[in-house]
């Protein structure tokens, strides 16, 4: 019987079997393991109280700042300086300092730290996104970080698979955002519970890596324990260009198992648009309501990549308009490389000509933090991955997730609108 | 180990951000979180509950963010035992890793109310209603995990399997 993505990654990395299917529970190798500013703390409370000297590898283990830095308070500021102490105490290899760092899901990837065919288990819920290259990576809470810190290894129950199967062209302003929010809003925040996701098909393949990012680090949004797109050349030309080792491409067996398809065409599809409060509560833009905004998000791990930026700079450039007056336009780039890309190429002054509050890279708003907290009754649009009750400030204010170009075209008519309205 | 606690109820996708918002997130002290548990939704919760209550959940309990926070402040607070009819994957295992007992349970989850009260037996891993009498049996935990929960947690548990002893 043929083998998922998931079950073939997982055999690779698992100990005393070399063959594994959905169901089998597991002990595995891992090759990365991330932990931020928040979950790193109790990893290490944890860490320490289980009585463990040394990690088990110093090139594997990424504890990267990036929720509440630049540290926003003093509380903030001691779990930053946990982090460095016990990296400094155990020598990690990897370090991730304000201005030279970014947001874990965005830097990893972008310094080929992560590759196709890791297994990487990360202290926070949009590890997923590295599935974009082909890993095996899963969100964990930090007791079981804690636990791959010491040994290396940690335990898995090799998920069954569903796979999406994605045809057509994209239209206009229609990204992996769009892609992964319609999936989220046909299976529901709990749809893929417990399993992987595989995505396939022609409009995957002509699909950039930026989207790829942005449609794995969603599958959470499903329950999913971990999604996967295929290696292809797209793959090859990204990881090529920054791998920091050898790597191995896996590809699920044409008979493997899977336990449902779900077939998507894209020839229809508009930008899509999840309304408060949960990402599976999507629609089409054009069913939405053009309430007005108060405030507009765009950057954080799903959507602050260099492509996401581009998408604005093109529509200020292109219209040649400014952001609405009563709007308050957040743009945040996704790492120090993003910010200064961005900066060369000129956009963080358009942006800042047109309106924009333009901040170095934190997660910050996303997950109602600082830089850009909402107040009772603000409504939001975000390209983050979160719209629950009180996710990006007071419970009563409304986010609305979208991607670049609709929070843009929000952010310029001061309401909720399409792209192709300005 | 047998369990008896007051029931406090909710509903579908209770999400990690509802059960600790993430201004919270500066502190790991148990006592802080717990005060603060659950305020978005319910903010009776944190003033009223008593050490030994029941939390109960529906669908995709504890979905979204990876925050151990999340079971430490329902823990903190007192609660002994989560019952739901189905769990998030990583706030299971969270859950279990800091020693707090979980059963998923679909029927015995439809079937609290606010304020009833529930009788549960770990090893046995049933819940019985205390005002309609019915037993429900949880869906059985799998060996690591089960080892996990022996163990009193995900801390003591690693001690054991790398052989450390306890000093000081």
């Amino acid at each position: 019987m043929g083998k998922t993505l998931a079950e073939k990654i997982i055999a690779a990395h698992a100990q005393d079997v070399t063959d594994v299917s959905a169901g089998d529970l597991v002990t595995v190798r891992t090759d990365v393991v991330m932990a931020n500013d928040i979950t790193a703390p109790i990893a290490i409370e944890s860490f320490n109280a289980m009585g463990v000297e040394e990690v088990y590898d110093s090139g594997s283990i990424m504890l990267v700042p990036s929720h509440f830095t630049p540290n926003k308070d003093i509380k903030s500021a001691e779990q930053a300086r946990t982090l460095r102490q016990f990296a400094d105490e155990q020598a990690l290899c990897h370090r991730f300092r304000v201005g030279r760092s970014g947001i874990e899901h965005v830097i990893l990837p972008e310094r080929g730290l992560v590759l196709p065919g890791d297994l990487v288990v990360g202290g926070d819920s949009h590890t997923c996104t590295y599935g974009a290259l082909g890993a095996f990576a899963t969100g964990m809470g930090s007791t079981d970080i804690a636990f791959a810190m010491a040994t290396g290894t940690t335990w898995l129950k090799v998920p069954e698979t569903m796979r999406f199967v994605y045809h057509g062209q994209r239209q206009p302003w229609v990204g992996g955002k769009d892609m992964i929010l319609r999936t989220i809003g046909e299976i529901g925040v709990d749809g893929a519970l417990y399993r992987a996701m595989e995505f396939i098909g022609p409009a995957i393949s002509a699909l950039p890596m930026s989207d790829r990012l942005t449609m794995a680090n969603m599958v959470i949004e499903a329950g999913s324990k971990c999604g996967f797109m295929p290696f292809d050349d797209v793959t090859r030309e990204y990881v090529e260009a920054r791998a920091t080792r050898p790597y191995t491409a896996y590809f699920a067996d044409d008979d493997a198992q899977y336990v449902s398809v779900h077939e998507f065409d894209l020839s229809e599809m508009e930008p899509q648009v999840a309304c408060p409060y949960s990402p599976d509560n999507v629609q089409p833009i054009s069913q939405v309501k053009p309430e007005q905004v108060d405030q507009v998000f765009i950057g954080s791990c799903t959507n602050g990549r260099l492509e996401d930026l581009a998408i604005v700079a093109g529509m200020l450039e292109q219209s040649g308009r400014e952001f609405h007056p009563d709007v308050r336009v957040i743009i945040i780039p996704g790492s120090q490389a993003v910010y200064l890309d961005a900066l060369r190429a000129g956009w963080l002054e358009l942006f800042t000509l047109a309106g924009a509050a333009v901040s170095t890279s934190t997660c910050g708003p996303c997950l109602g933090g600082h830089m850009g907290v909402l107040a009772a009754d603000e409504v939001c649009v975000s390209t983050s991955n979160r719209n629950f009750r009180g996710r990006m400030g007071h419970p009563d204010a409304r986010v609305y997730l979208a991607n670049p170009a609709v929070a843009a075209a929000s952010g310029i008519l001061g309401r909720v609108a399409h792209p192709d309205e300005l | 180990m047998k369990l008896e606690g007051k029931v406090w109820k909710y509903g579908d996708n209770i999400d990690t951000d509802v059960i600790i918002p993430a201004r919270y997130l500066n502190t790991t002290d148990p006592v802080t979180l717990a005060a603060h548990c659950m305020e978005d939704a319910d903010q009776s919760f944190a003033q009223n509950v008593q050490p030994g209550d029941i939390m109960v959940g529906g669908r995709n309990f504890g979905c979204g963010s990876s925050r151990e926070h999340a079971p430490i402040s329902i823990k903190g607070a007192g609660v002994s035992c989560i019952v739901a009819e189905s769990f998030a994957r990583i706030f299971f295992r969270n859950a279990v890793n800091i020693g707090l007992p979980i059963l998923e349970s679909p029927d015995a989850a439809r079937d609290a109310q606010p304020g009833d009260t529930l009788s549960v037996d770990l090893v046995g891993g049933t819940i019985t209603n205390q005002r309609t009498g019915q037993t429900y049996q949880a869906s059985p935990y799998p060996p690591v995990v089960l080892g996990i929960i022996n163990a009193g947690g995900l801390v003591p548990y690693t001690r054991e399997i790398l052989g450390i002893e306890i000093t000081g």
